[in-house]
């Protein structure tokens, strides 16, 4: 089944016809199954389906993460597959931005200091209004001078959020942002996103497993064996719990 | 638990190779050290066996001096050679035959320079015949008084053959001879430990190596069938009477050897001392990488807490891993050590030439050493960290990985107090009040003063690392390198102290070599109106000499205006051994050498007067008209009057005698010479005149007074380049602490160096980031070692000053090569673990634990 939505010229990531296979012969296992999937510009999108049903290899897939095995994989104009390091490094750099469930930020650096690290990595001066912009959205202002371990686990998040949003990117992956954080501060840092697609016009693509989080998205994409089986358009809690409560096969031991 | 420790052990192997290293290679030193002598030290007892294998008794006069080991050669007495008749008559005797044998026989090579055996004697004497140890490879036996036969050893290494006509120094200047023989010893040995032998006629040995005719140095005998030799001994020491030494050949052999073996057994020690600083920072090395370790097992170490390990069972569990680490490392160690003894054993034979070795052994010194060593040193260093792995609360389990920075308060107090206890050592060392133990107290200071530092170094490393950072600033990956330096300062500072101890050393000891060559050349400078100096380089126990008819032909040369020679010989004075100078212009003490008196007269000195100065004077308890007894190493003792005292100086001091004192001396050719001009008369121009005069006199040259002052004092440059190649050991360990530190920090970041690369950073910039890191870290020992080396040799020479280095020498140029070096070795040091950064799969470091 193929997710389409919108023109495929305005997509900021593509992943045509994508298969993942680890390992070979008895211990081969498939983690996705011919995915094929537009994620258009503007847009927020959640990827969410059970365990092992192969939305995090997605996800690394589309970000450069991790090779496929087959098909092909597009961020912009950018074509990923077959990029050697270099590129792929070029690729993060310039086009995409991350935000992991955790450990997410250099602890020898400020909160500044690492909102800005990518583009002082790239070498790149950032534009003083949008950097106010960013941090007036994330609300981190007068936290600017902490430390990482002076800062609290939401307010964490929100700087990696910044360091991504900062960038400007083509695509921001998101990975879970909000699992390990309480709902209260969950809450924040998805609002935050939202915003910032609504707003800014960021492109977000999000990996999860909650539905509550699913629910600030767009659009929700759900995988199942590797597949992609369902989607909705401007979700609800209540849609994202039933659609995946449909879904809900005996759980496959996988990660 | 033994399980589980086995398990994190194998685990961990790489990580533990590093610091094992550094025990392998200490231990190395002490088994090899251990292997080396005792190799050397049976081969020593196998060469003088077969060297005194056909002497049951030897006979020789009781020296009229008896020198201690390390106060020179000691002179075989001449006796007369009717004695021999009188051994001839003593029952049981086979055989006697009169000997001369006597050090200081010196083959001119064809290259015209004296041959040199650097260190071994060299055996002037008469050819007694051929004998089971001794073999005519070529030619015959001497008969004309200017026919020589020498050893294959010595016509080798001064590049001579049979029918050669060639000069040969001996008590006197060269005389000129024909090799009509070249022997060998049994075994096919071309010498005996590389001791050169030059055999005259018996008259001419007499003459030329004793100083009269109708003497002999020795008496070999062999005894009658059914003559035991301690009999045969007893029965010729009564016939000779009191004035003679008689001795089997096996106790002549047994105390040869034992001779040299006290000189092995100070080499011995200099390489434990190498061993025992190798291992100083090899400890440094084991403490940080099992600190590492156990913080990065924190999680780990208090689930099996909270199972319900017991705190001694953590500790026996982190013991046990450095047990482990400690045996296997003091395996290899001890393997390589035979590896290297056996090396160093057969260089050094080779050196030797012709000492045929023993096979190597491991005496069980070497063992014991090597695993005692190895593993007090390797569970030492682990007991910090493995009580403080106790000390992690179960509840550690349940967080997450938080290690705050714990303050540093205690570690800095306790650093400034051994810090305290290092340098009152030192002060009590230096300064004199240790009493017999100054040595040991120097050597406790410095130790003590090293570990405090270190304890300190924590404290430093944040302000200093900073500092050297901001280099690195303006460059995204450099400031991260800077930042994660900074990181864990206790890390940074063990690594850093590491590399201190090492270049410290190296540091301390420039300074004080330095030093004391800058204030002797400065003293030369000043007391020495000599425009020329005739001297050379001594390579054995004998200093170079020349001819002291070159005294009277330099002072013929026109423009020359005083010519002094200055012999010099232990001599008994007033019953005490002391060192005495003649000198065949008295006026030279004043008019070259700048001497005040401070009582009688300095400018003459006749027969039968000495001078000395006011040093020795005062702790002899001499003035002006006392009278002392001179026992000398020829002659009778006879009485010298003082008439003159003068002022000491650091260059100057002692007994001086007059000029023909020294035909009695065991040397009794001048040892350096010193010309002074005429005014308004060039050095240069007078130089190659002197030059030509000195052709017959190869062991010396001619230089100007600059050019002998530099000479003199780069006699230390060898000494100093010795030590700085055997601590750069210390720094090669530093080295691999560097590497250990970095690679264990690269693997406990795994997950941010994935993130940053994930935002985008280079594989070359992440290699960058860790190269920063080690240089910062490297540099900052650097700091250290050089800001601490240079602190002790300003203590050293502050103690010296009396001793006459009053000169402190700071080493600017090599201290800052010591820091350029220190950052190319933090390159190096980096190269591993930042291609292993580099090579981090993005997608593995940021996935879930």
């Amino acid at each position: 089944m193929t997710a389409t939505t919108g023109q495929p010229a305005s997509a900021a990531a593509r992943a045509s016809d994508v298969w993942k296979v680890y390992g070979s012969g008895e211990a081969q296992v498939i983690a996705l199954r011919g995915v094929s999937a537009e994620f258009e510009r503007g847009r927020f999108t959640a990827i969410m389906g059970p365990s092992g049903s192969g939305k995090s290899t997605l996800m690394h897939c589309l970000a450069g993460l991790d090779s496929v095995t087959r098909g092909t994989v597009a961020i912009g104009d950018t074509t990923v597959t077959g990029l050697g390091d270099a590129g792929l490094t070029k690729l993060r750099r310039d086009k995409v931005g991350f935000i992991f469930q955790q450990f997410n930020l250099l602890p020898t650096l400020t909160a500044k200091e690492n909102i800005l690290l990518p583009l002082s990595i790239a070498g790149r001066k950032p534009d003083p209004a949008w950097f106010d912009v960013v941090i007036d959205t994330v609300g981190l202002r007068d936290r600017l001078g902490h430390r990482p371990a002076q800062l609290s686990g939401g307010q964490q998040q929100r700087v990696a959020c910044a360091r991504a949003l900062v960038a400007r990117p083509e695509v921001i992956f998101a990975d879970e942002p909000t699992g390990n954080l309480d709902s209260r501060s969950g809450a924040e840092v998805l609002n935050f996103l939202r915003n910032s697609v609504r707003q800014h016009g960021q492109t977000i693509v999000m990996v999860t497993h909650d539905p509550t989080a699913a629910a600030y998205a767009d659009r929700v994409v759900f995988l199942a064996d590797g597949q992609i089986v369902s989607e909705l358009i401007e979700p609800t809690a209540d849609t994202v719990l039933d659609t995946m409560k449909k879904l809900d096969t005996p759980a496959e031991v996988a990660g | 638990m033994f399980r589980a420790t086995l398990k994190s052990l194998l685990a961990r192997k790489v990580r533990l190779i590093l610091s094992g290293l550094a025990v392998v290679l200490g231990v190395m030193f002490v088994s090899g050290a251990f292997v080396l002598t005792d190799t050397l030290g049976r081969s020593f007892d196998s060469l003088f066996a077969d060297a005194y294998a056909e002497v049951d008794v030897n006979v020789a006069a009781k020296p009229k001096l008896e020198l201690g080991e390390m106060e020179g050669e000691q002179l075989a007495s001449p006796f007369p050679a009717a004695t021999l008749e009188t051994v001839r008559a003593v029952d049981g005797v086979a055989e006697a035959t009169g000997v001369v044998a006597v050090d200081g026989a010196r083959l001119i090579g064809s290259n015209g320079k004296a041959v040199t055996s650097f260190g071994p004697p060299q055996l002037g004497g008469n050819w007694t015949g051929e004998s089971d140890l001794v073999r005519l490879r070529e030619g015959r036996a001497p008969q004309a008084d200017d026919e020589i036969v020498i050893n294959k050893g010595l016509a080798d290494a001064g590049r001579v053959a049979l029918g050669d006509r060639v000069g040969v120094l001996t008590l006197q200047p060269r005389q000129d001879f024909t090799i009509v023989g070249i022997f060998g010893y049994s075994g096919d040995r071309d010498s005996l430990g590389g001791a050169n032998e030059v055999m005259f006629t018996t008259p001419v040995a007499q003459q030329l190596m004793l100083g009269e005719s109708d003497v002999f140095s020795n008496i070999v005998v062999t005894a009658a069938d059914g003559v035991s030799d301690d009999q045969l001994r007893d029965a010729v020491a009564t016939a000779v009477g009191d004035g003679y030494v008689v001795k089997t050949g096996e106790q002549l052999s047994a105390e040869a050897a034992a001779g040299l073996k006290e000189g092995l057994s100070f080499f011995n020690r200099i390489l434990l001392g190498f061993a025992a600083v190798a291992l100083l920072v090899g400890t440094f090395l084991i403490l940080n990488t099992f600190s590492i370790i156990v913080a990065q097992r924190t999680r780990e170490l208090a689930l099996l807490r909270a199972v319900g390990a017991s705190g001694k069972q953590i500790i026996g569990s982190v013991v046990l891993e450095a047990v482990a680490v400690g045996l296997i490392a003091s395996v290899f160690g001890l393997a390589a050590g035979i590896g290297i003894g056996a090396l160093l054993a057969y260089l050094f034979g080779n050196l030797a030439g012709g000492l045929a070795l023993a096979g190597v052994a491991v005496p069980a010194s070497a063992v014991i050493g090597a695993f005692g060593v190895g593993l007090v040193i390797t569970v030492l260093a682990a007991l910090l960290p493995a009580l403080r792995a106790a000390r992690i609360p179960p509840i550690a389990a349940m967080q997450d990985v938080a290690t705050p920075d714990r303050p540093l308060t205690k570690v800095t107090v306790g650093g400034a107090l051994v810090t305290a206890i290092g340098a009152t050592l030192l002060f009590l060392g230096l300064g004199g009040y240790a009493g017999g133990s100054t040595l040991a107290t120097i050597l406790g200071g410095v130790l003590f003063s090293f570990i405090g530092v270190a304890l300190l170094t924590p404290l430093i490393s944040r302000p200093v690392v900073a500092a050297l950072g901001t280099v690195f600033s303006g460059w995204v990956p450099g400031k991260l390198g800077r930042l994660n330096s900074g990181r864990n300062p206790r890390r940074t500072a063990i690594t850093a102290a590491a590399l201190m101890v090492g270049i410290a050393l190296v540091t301390g000891i420039t300074v004080i070599l330095d030093s004391a060559k800058s204030s002797i050349s400065g003293l030369a400078q000043d007391s020495i109106s000599a425009e020329l100096v005739i001297a050379g380089a001594q390579s054995g126990p004998r200093p170079p000499t020349f001819d002291p008819a070159v005294l009277d032909e330099a002072k013929a040369i026109p423009g020359v205006r005083l010519v002094d020679g200055e012999y010099g010989d232990m001599a008994l004075v007033g019953g005490e051994r002391t060192w005495v100078g003649a000198s065949s212009e008295p006026s030279a003490l004043v008019e070259m050498f700048g001497a005040t008196a401070t009582a009688g007269d300095i400018g003459r000195l006749g027969p039968g007067q000495m001078l000395i100065s006011s040093d020795a004077a005062e702790s002899r308890g001499l003035s002006v008209g006392s009278t002392v007894p001179v026992q000398l190493a020829r002659g009778e003792e006879r009485t010298y009057t003082v008439t003159g005292i003068y002022e000491s100086t650091p260059l100057f001091g002692g007994v001086t005698l007059p000029a023909e004192a020294a035909r009695d001396f065991a040397i009794p050719q001048p040892i350096q010479g010193y010309i002074q001009l005429e005014p308004g008369v060039r050095a240069a121009d007078v130089l190659p005149q002197v030059e030509a005069l000195l052709t017959d006199s190869p062991e010396v040259s001619v230089a100007d007074r600059d050019a002998f002052i530099e000479q003199q004092a780069g006699q230390l440059d060898g000494l100093l380049q010795m030590i700085q190649i055997l601590l750069a050991l210390a720094i090669v360990i530093a080295v691999l602490g560097i590497i250990n530190t970095l690679a264990l920090s690269v693997l406990e970041r795994t997950r941010e160096l994935g993130l940053l690369r994930a935002i985008g950073l280079r594989r070359s910039q992440t290699m960058g980031m860790i190269t920063v890191e080690a240089v910062v870290i490297s540099v900052f020992g650097a700091l250290l070692g050089v800001v601490v080396g240079a602190g002790l040799g300003a203590a050293v020479v502050e103690a010296l000053r009396d001793e006459g280095i009053t000169k402190l020498v700071l080493p600017w140029g090599q201290m800052g090569v010591f820091l350029g070096l220190a950052a190319i070795i933090g390159v190096i040091a980096a190269a591993l673990p930042a291609i292993r950064a580099a090579r981090i799969n993005v997608l593995g470091a940021i996935a879930h634990d």
